[in-house]
């Protein structure tokens, strides 16, 4: 048997998020009745032209600066030509030759807790096509030029990835990174983000790449690992029965799990490339790099080793809490109010009893129930043994469906932890006078039973003794002491 | 009579009461009613929309508003987007087109109080040296109704010498202003590349096309370019870039003025037609300019990369075409494909497919090096050349065609010889310079230009040459039989 290697590399559509097209006056807001968000440029009138929108320059940049890219200093804008209904001048204006990006990196986190760094090629504007509608239609089609004109980001990697898993921590960690640089939404179901993804396999060891398929337009993280894995199972069950790769644009279909041929490079468009002579070649200088780099925010990495330094955080627990801007600000807001030696316990609910309740919820964080300062509030008593860990979870759940401080709650439920020695003392007393049979035992030499007696306490008590304090008690009250 | 005379003339005209814009308004477009028919210069006449902005600017003026163009009618190329009327661009493929919107030259001209008596015809997308392209029929010469009017820019030329409108707008991609306005007698301004606003102006060659005017002189040019001009921020080639005042500039001693022969321009002319080059030398001699002979070695491969440049850029240029949102769109289509081929194949003209099938085929992998990159490199030296010309002398002089209007149906079969008519042309608007062609004698009967080009931005400059010229010249006056 053959050992086969898997090489992928992705080009990921980022959509940006300026307020109007990259070309035309029209908004970009996601959802409007058909044809309501076109001008008379996006729609490709006689006459009319194209003027760039800057903001979508600085957000390339932007991302250039961020992934440790070359800006270019000089970038043109191309046009490549082919005829389809969603796209109204017949041509789609790119970047070619010279994009606004190149030569950057990436370093990935896979699951092993590896890290990887995947090259990216280049990183260039575009502007998006319309929509193709059929539903509800019989014997016709629907354009909607709402999209045609939206700015995109295509960002290419070099084929670095080796299986579909890799694919997909490069694809979330360049959606974490859009998401942070505040040049993309991410929303994947309104194909804010996407990606083609660019699959051959090769007998481990040979250097020369095997041939490659391209499937186009995955819109989420699962479709990707998914269509991947189904390619490559394809490809090399074609390669082992004696067949060869054409180098041909598939479709995946989620429904049925597969990828299906779409063109093959025979019938590929001769996109006949050429400047735009419409558009002027974009010219950066370096106090407007400058002046965008001093815009960046912390990056998701910077986020992670601060978390680690900072918080004595595992890489993984770092890397959890800072894969979102909004996460890694709402778990600071908890700790900021904590001393730092508790962060540890504040990054554990947050990744745990929080993320539960947000997927629960399908909320994401900026959604949740719990503000970060009623977290912190029932750390805090936590902490100060007001309450137990377990007592805890009960006061969060409360404070999720109902809202209100970790003190109200306490105090209304009357879930105050029991400290008072004499009282616990009375209770396990109370306890083992009930069961002389499990006493017998236990002093015989089943310890097991020990848990047996803490459960019966607790039971007792509504969970409300204080663990430590519950345990030292009892060990003493059995081994016949005290 | 009010069509004989100048726009200075006609204003002053308008300002002191002795007509009214409507007046005025009328009485083109009685002409336009008479002799159109027998010329075919117009595709749409605008009678009721010029009179109801004839009516406005006798307002604007009875309010105390004074303006060089206001209430002064003009016939704009079918090129030009015009709101609410009809925008053919001389192709069946826009013969339903009602435009949504004013070119920016349209919306300025407008704003300065110019009539628009109607649309002019042309080579269909502009593509043609004779306007016998036009979906809407040939256009007459009103010097010789056998003969061409040139083109593409023929209507705006054979309407402007057959005085149905103090002047008319034009666009030059090849020469397509200065050519016709050679052919017809009258005076045409092809600007500097980015000096008017291409936004509006149904586009051939993106890179080469620039609007221009056609009128009776330099002086009138120079009043409808000083509103034309300018900084436009919808089109972003245009140049932010203040505009002089032309009119004000008129009148300049030309005393050591250095006009550049150029050498290629004199090769193989016809001896008549270098005579009448040598004589309108003399006269620029005569008002103290000198001349130094100039040559621009890669002129000659002119023709050859406008016909890549041209053709590539129209291929793209015309994609939008497809029948699906705008325009013509064929009968019964049977699928998207047949949707596509019949109305383009039914909506565009043979000199269109011609052009569209080349520039395919030079921006196709495999010949994109060999033609379209190779094309951009000869531009680039013929631009150096100019350069160097440039700094020899102030300006260029040449004759502005090889002969003077061919007849109606000699050259439509042959497109080579069609092609090398704008062999004199065709530079300027490779290296995008401003170019400018004014009436300088007859040939058999038949007007020939005189032909300046000069650096970029000298618009002024070469219209002080052209109105020093015609100071001393009376060829800018003489109008054809029949329509004096």
């Amino acid at each position: 048997m053959t050992d086969w290697e898997v090489v992928i590399g992705l080009e990921i559509h980022a959509q940006l998020a300026t307020k109007s097209k990259i070309f035309s006056g029209s908004p970009t807001a996601y959802g409007a009745p058909p044809n309501t968000q076109a001008d008379l440029v996006d729609l490709a009138y006689p006459g009319v032209l194209p003027v760039l929108n800057a903001e979508a320059v600085r957000m390339a940049v932007k991302f250039g600066l961020s992934i440790g890219a070359a800006v270019a200093r000089r970038s043109v804008f191309a046009r490549k030509n082919y005829f389809y209904p969603d796209l109204p001048k017949g041509y789609q204006i790119s970047q070619y030759e010279l994009p606004v990006v190149k030569q950057g990196r990436l370093a990935v986190m896979l699951d092993d807790g590896s890290v990887k760094t995947v090259g990216i090629t280049r990183a260039h504007l575009e502007e998006d096509a319309g929509k193709s509608l059929h539903e509800g239609l019989v014997h016709a089609s629907g354009i909607d030029l709402n999209r045609a004109g939206t700015p995109l980001l295509e960002i290419v990697s070099e084929p670095d990835m080796r299986s579909a898993k890799e694919a997909v921590a490069y694809m979330k960690k360049i959606h974490t990174l859009v998401r942070y640089l505040e040049i993309c939404d991410g929303n994947m179901q309104e194909g804010s983000f996407r990606c083609d993804a660019n699959v051959s396999v090769r007998p481990r060891g040979r250097e020369r790449f095997g041939t490659r398929a391209e499937i186009k337009n995955l819109n989420s993280f699962r479709f990707v690992e998914k269509a991947i894995n189904y390619e490559v199972a394809r490809q090399v069950e074609l390669l082992e029965s004696g067949g060869t790769v054409v180098q041909e644009t598939r479709l995946y279909d989620s429904d049925k799990d597969e990828t299906r041929s779409m063109r093959s490079k025979e019938e590929a468009n001769d996109y006949r490339y050429f400047p735009d002579p419409d558009l002027l070649p974009v010219q950066i200088d370096e106090p407007f790099i400058e002046a965008v780099r001093a815009t960046l925010p912390e990056l998701p990495d910077e986020k992670a080793a601060r978390f680690a330094r900072d918080f004595g955080l595992s890489a993984y627990d770092a890397g959890v809490l800072s894969a979102s801007r909004e996460l890694g600000a709402y778990f600071e807001a908890v700790t900021a109010r904590l001393s730092a030696a508790h962060a540890k316990l504040a990054a554990n609910w947050v990744m745990g009893e929080l993320s539960s309740a947000l997927n629960r919820d399908n909320a994401d964080i900026a959604q949740s129930r719990v503000a970060p300062e009623q977290l912190s509030g029932l750390l805090a008593r936590i902490v100060d043994e007001t309450v137990s860990g377990k007592i805890a979870k009960e006061v969060f759940e409360a404070m999720w469906s109902e809202g209100g401080t970790a003190d109200a709650i306490i105090e209304a439920k009357g879930l105050k932890q029991i400290t008072d020695s004499g009282a616990i003392e009375g209770v396990i007393d109370a306890v083992i006078a009930a069961n002389p049979k499990q006493l017998a035992e236990y002093r015989a030499g089943k310890d097991k039973l020990f848990g047996f007696f803490v459960g019966q306490v607790m039971k007792a008590t509504g969970g409300k003794a204080n663990p430590a304090q519950l345990n030292e008690l009892l060990k003493l009250k059995l081994g016949g002491g005290a | 009579m009010l069509h004989t005379l100048s726009i200075g003339e006609l204003g002053e005209s308008l300002s002191s009461g002795r007509i009214s814009s409507v007046e005025l308004t009328r009485h083109f477009l009685e002409r336009i009613e008479r002799l159109n028919p027998a010329l075919n210069a117009l595709i749409t006449t605008t009678a009721e929309l010029a009179l109801a902005q004839a009516s406005a600017a006798d307002l604007r003026r009875a309010a105390g508003e004074r303006g060089a163009l206001l209430g002064i009618p003009l016939i704009h190329k079918d090129i030009f987007c015009t709101d609410g009327v009809r925008t053919s661009c001389g192709s069946r493929m826009l013969d339903n087109f009602i435009a949504p919107y004013d070119a920016t030259v349209v919306s300025r001209l407008k704003e300065a109080g110019a009539i628009m008596l109607g649309k002019a015809n042309m080579d269909e997308f502009a593509m043609g040296s004779s306007n016998e392209t036009s979906f809407y029929g040939p256009v007459k010469n009103p010097w010789d109704t056998t003969r061409v009017p040139g083109g593409s820019s023929g209507g705006s030329a054979a309407a402007t010498a057959a005085r149905l409108a103090p002047f008319a707008t034009g666009t030059d991609t090849g020469g397509s202003i200065r050519q016709p306005a050679a052919l017809t007698g009258v005076t045409g301004v092809k600007p500097t590349y980015g000096r008017v606003s291409r936004y509006g102006l149904v586009a051939f060659a993106s890179s080469l096309d620039q609007a221009g005017v056609l009128a009776h002189s330099a002086a009138d040019a120079a009043e409808v370019l000083k509103v034309m001009a300018g900084f436009d921020p919808l089109d972003s080639t245009s140049i932010d870039a203040p505009v002089p005042d032309y009119p004000a500039t008129l009148g300049a001693p030309l005393t050591g003025l250095k006009i550049g022969l150029l050498q290629e321009f004199f090769d193989g002319l016809e001896a008549r037609n270098t005579a009448l080059i040598h004589d309108a030398l003399k006269i620029y001699r005569s008002l103290g300019a000198q001349t130094v002979e100039v040559s621009l070695p890669h002129l000659p491969l002119s023709v050859p990369t406008y016909y890549v440049v041209a053709p590539a850029e129209c291929s793209s240029n015309l994609s939008r075409f497809d029948g699906v949102r705008f325009g013509y769109r064929c009968e019964n289509p049977a699928d998207l494909a047949d949707l596509y081929k019949r109305s383009r194949g039914e909506g565009f003209g043979a000199e269109v497919k011609r052009r569209i099938m080349t520039g395919t085929y030079v921006l196709s992998a495999g010949y994109f090096d060999a033609y379209y990159l190779k094309a951009q490199k000869v531009r680039r030296l013929i631009t150096d050349d100019f350069r160097a010309a440039f700094g020899k002398a102030d300006l260029l002089i040449g004759p502005t065609t090889p002969t003077p209007a061919f007849s109606i149906g000699a050259k439509i079969d042959d497109p080579v010889t069609m092609y090398l008519n704008d062999i004199y042309t065709i530079g300027a608007n490779l290296a995008g310079l401003p170019g400018l062609s004014l009436p300088c004698g007859f040939v058999e009967g038949l007007p020939m230009g005189l032909q300046l080009i000069g650096p970029h931005f000298s618009e002024a400059k070469l219209l002080n040459a052209a109105h020093r010229f015609q100071e001393a010249t009376d060829w800018h006056r003489l109008s054809p039989r029949g329509y004096e």
